[in-house]
């Protein structure tokens, strides 16, 4: 009782501030929170999505494994590792549907996987990983398989992108099998340079003679300034039965496990 | 402003910081999982890597 008048004496004692004063204040409070929203803003775009993304891709792959159904892993010797399958079927797409897993062995410190949907939405982009171009051909036709991914956020999928080198391999599983590309060239155009989903890449009516993929991101890093776009040739596919290759054998057991 | 809130949460005082982390920390997860998602259709600073499209 004592000490709650004292309390109470002791706040009156306190000159009540001005309305200016008051105004003032909460204008200052309304500043730091303004400051506080935007920071969080920043933590959510750079930090937060890729964990809902790594949530959402998760999921989707783990559908898609059921799909394809258990890998299998032949005791496979050399002879077989080396057999030529022949030219690579068509996997056929159809809109909405997650179709593939992509494992990337040069991507962060011991290599990456990311599924595969049809479309390039921000829905597909922000949470599923990789987005397919529709207006571009289907892996195995000759032509442009096209997909998009982030550079940084929501997965952050194609961050090491600009790694890419000589003789580096992508992997792409579908139910046809195994698509092997292998990288042979980089380049950065304006965001408005559609030429690069063209069967032949920057040439109108040019018939294909092979099949590429070409994977297009942000660059630079932390911007939409321009486009990296990453061009790779089909040089090889398995079917599905035959096994994972050799060099992506424990990403897929690990991906799909 | 915010020490008014914090004037007016019930219990002693010990309550009253628990309480004030608790909100905070509520709020945080409400911007996190709902407000910036729905924020993010608007403005998105990174959210375009596709090329030769229309649509952002």
């Amino acid at each position: 009782m004592n000490r709650s008048a004292t309390a109470q004496g002791r706040r009156m004692q306190h000159r009540r501030p001005s309305a200016g004063n008051r105004i003032a204040g909460f204008f200052g409070e309304l500043l730091i929170t303004l400051g506080i929203l935007l920071m969080l803003y920043v933590v959510w775009e750079l930090w937060w999505t890729n964990i809902d993304s790594a949530q959402a891709q998760k999921e989707v792959t783990a559908n898609l494994v059921q799909e394809l159904g258990e890998v299998v892993v032949p005791e496979g010797n050399e002879e077989e590792e080396e057999k030529d399958y022949g030219p690579a079927p068509v996997t056929e797409l159809a809109p909405g549907e997650t179709f593939g897993i992509m494992y990337f062995p040069r991507f962060g410190a011991s290599g990456s996987h990311h599924p595969v949907t049809y479309g390039v939405e921000d829905h597909v982009i922000d949470n599923l990983g990789i987005g397919y171009y529709p207006t571009t051909q289907q892996p195995g036709e000759l032509g442009n398989f096209a997909v998009a991914a982030h550079r940084q956020t929501h997965g952050q999928v194609f961050w090491d992108i600009d790694k890419l080198q000589d003789g580096d391999k992508i992997y792409l599983q579908t139910a046809q099998g195994y698509y092997t590309y292998t990288w042979y060239a980089t380049e950065i155009v304006a965001p408005s340079n559609g030429d690069v989903l063209l069967p032949t890449p920057h040439q109108w009516g040019v018939e294909p003679t092979k099949s590429i993929l070409t994977m297009t991101t942000c660059h630079p890093k932390y911007s939409t300034q321009q486009r990296m776009i990453a061009y790779s040739e089909l040089t090889d596919w398995r079917p599905l039965d035959a096994g994972p290759p050799k060099e992506i054998r424990d990403m897929v057991i690990d991906a799909t496990s | 402003m915010y020490a008014w809130i914090f004037r007016n949460l019930p219990g002693p005082l010990w309550l009253r910081i628990f309480e004030a982390l608790i909100l905070i920390a509520a709020i945080v997860l409400l911007l996190m999982m709902y407000v910036f998602p729905w924020l993010n259709q608007y403005i998105s600073p990174f959210t375009d890597s596709t090329i030769g499209q229309s649509t952002p």
